[in-house]
């Protein structure tokens, strides 16, 4: 199995906790042209770290660096989740039984349905683990 | 009012010249003759102990600076050998390396009864309860204020510094009279018996603060003095000098400085050349009679005014004004000294951080908060929070372990610090004194 198909480039950002920030970086992917398709906002006493799935992770990364920012890229995954109540739990529930950990996580629900993005330790154990069990991931062409 | 030492205290001026002459001129010689350094020092400065016919010659001689005990660690210029000395005292030093205090018994002696001098001169003696509050350890704040209250015959409660709850229940049930601390430590006790419904005005017998180790200002004594219904009283000193040493006395206008311990000369800190009493300058002094550490004309930092003038109290030796400010970048937090250049060397042997930083001092309630700003590597960014906040303890540990006071860190983007725009920029002092 190819396994890095499904390993997606997501770019994190760490990010000063003061007002504008968010703005200055959406601002410059604006400039690129780079369109967001998922992002979150991680906090910690002082700072935060900005994790986003864009379509043109390197250049978005590239544009983000001239500025200075301190941004790097992590491999994550997307599972395909039904956007109906109880979609969440029966994605959870295979991760649970699969014992796979999630470091962390979030999730968007467009018009092609719903979308949890994972991050996970031992990522290429997990994508065999959710393959067997049945769900689908998403490949990172769908996304970039 | 009770004078400890009237002799020395209450000598005619023209006498204390002539006293402090004969101190100079022992000194000199026996460290020309006896320590290579004070020897090469004098032979740089091209000045031979004969050259000291008159007190105001003292301005032949060599300073010395804080760099010369660092540089000389931990013992190299002690002119005592260890089988003489009867204790160390060890404070931070500015890039790292610690200073280290010797003491011969005369050493404790002098510095015990310089502190009995001016205890006594604020009206403490035999029957008081003295609280000293000042760390204890290798601090010299609270063995020092220790020693000084049992040699004027008061009882001591050593309760050190912390577990503010238990030292006012103390207070309150020994009947401390007095107490010995950092001003803003004093200011925090007041609001931790407020809560815990004990007015120190009403509920306590104190009356008397011996207050010192940080900057603190006339607005703070009056504030101290109208809330908790004490006397404050300032005190001074410097760990090479021994530690706390001089107190001001019943008039509360500057403190003494014993004429038979120490000359005083203020210096203007550019052109080294002394000032006249009155004019603000660097604070300069011959420790006249210290065996294992002697200290001729060490440039303490500190900006102050002398005042020559015979006090209202009767005593001749002269004072010194409340101190101004610094001719360094020192910081004083919580009592502790803290230079950038610590923070500075401590950060560089993180490899998680760059070397730039901005310190932000604030006052919150009482005490001195100290933040230190840092720069996150590019290459130790990680996406995980729980790693990014590993690396700030790990920053916050290596500056605790270096500096011995508490600093919060926060991790800033690369090159959001200011840069190339010197010292002042470095420091934020946002405190209110």
């Amino acid at each position: 199995m190819d396994a890095k198909k499904y390993l997606i480039k997501q770019i994190s950002i760490f990010s000063e906790n003061r007002p504008g920030r968010l703005a200055a970086i959406a601002h410059a992917l604006g400039e690129e042209k780079v369109n967001i398709l998922a992002f979150s906002i991680a906090e910690a006493n002082g700072f935060g770290v900005v994790r986003a799935l864009v379509d043109h992770p390197q250049k978005a990364h590239d544009k983000l660096q001239s500025l200075g920012f301190n941004i790097a890229f992590t491999d994550v995954i997307a599972v395909k989740m039904k956007d109906q109540p109880g979609g969440l739990y029966d994605i959870a529930k295979i991760l649970g039984d699969s014992s796979i950990n999630i470091e962390y996580s979030y999730a968007y629900s467009g018009k092609d349905g719903a979308i949890l993005i994972l991050r996970v330790d031992q990522v290429e154990d997990a994508i065999q683990k959710i393959q067997k069990s049945g769900a689908t991931l998403i490949e990172r062409s769908v996304f970039h | 009012m009770a004078v400890w030492d009237p002799r020395i205290e209450e000598m005619p001026k023209a006498d204390i010249a002539k006293m402090q002459y004969k101190l100079l001129k022992s000194l000199v010689y026996r460290l020309y003759s006896f320590s290579p350094f004070y020897h090469d020092r004098m032979k740089e400065q091209n000045v031979h102990p004969d050259d000291i016919r008159e007190l105001a010659d003292v301005k032949k001689l060599p300073f010395m600076f804080k760099r010369d005990l660092r540089d000389n660690y931990p013992d190299r210029i002690f002119t005592a050998t260890q089988d003489e000395l009867v204790r160390y005292h060890v404070s931070s030093g500015t890039t790292g390396k610690p200073t280290v205090v010797g003491y011969t018994e005369k050493d404790l002696d002098l510095w015990t009864t310089s502190l009995a001098r001016g205890l006594t001169s604020i009206g403490l003696g035999r029957g008081d309860v003295i609280q000293v509050s000042y760390g204890y350890g290798l601090f010299t704040g609270g063995l020092g204020l220790h020693y000084g209250a049992e040699r004027i015959g008061a009882t001591v409660l050593p309760t050190s510094v912390g577990n503010t709850e238990r030292q006012i229940e103390l207070m309150q049930d020994l009947g401390a009279t007095a107490i010995a601390c950092t001003p803003s430590y004093l200011l925090h006790m007041g609001e931790v018996a407020e809560r815990m419904g004990v007015s120190i005005q009403k509920d306590t017998r104190l009356r008397t603060g011996i207050l010192g180790a940080e900057p603190w200002t006339e607005k703070m004594r009056v504030r101290i003095e109208d809330w908790l219904g004490i006397k404050a009283y300032d005190i001074y000193g410097t760990s090479e000098l021994s530690g706390p040493m001089f107190t001001e006395c019943c008039e509360q206008n500057g403190f003494h400085v014993w004429s038979d311990l120490a000359l005083v000369e203020i210096i203007d800190p550019k052109t080294e050349e002394p000032l006249e009493p009155g004019e603000s300058g660097e604070v300069t002094i011959t420790v006249l009679q210290k065996e294992a550490l002697p200290m001729i004309r060490y440039r303490i930092g500190d900006i102050a005014v002398m005042d020559d003038g015979v006090c209202a109290c009767g005593r001749t030796n002269p004072r010194i004004h409340r101190i101004q400010g610094r001719v360094d970048d020192m910081l004083i937090i919580r009592g502790i000294n803290v230079f950038p250049s610590q923070v500075e060397h401590a950060l560089m042997t993180i490899p998680e951080v760059g070397q730039h930083f901005q310190i932000v001092v604030e006052r919150k309630g009482a005490l001195d908060d100290m933040l230190v700003r840092v720069e996150l590597k590019k290459e130790s960014f990680s996406d995980k929070i729980t790693d990014l906040m590993k690396t700030r303890q790990n920053v916050e540990h290596r500056l605790r372990n270096s500096l011995n006071v508490n600093a919060e860190v926060e991790l800033v983007e690369p090159g959001s610090l200011p840069r190339f725009e010197g010292k002042s920029k470095k420091v934020v002092d946002k405190r209110s004194l």
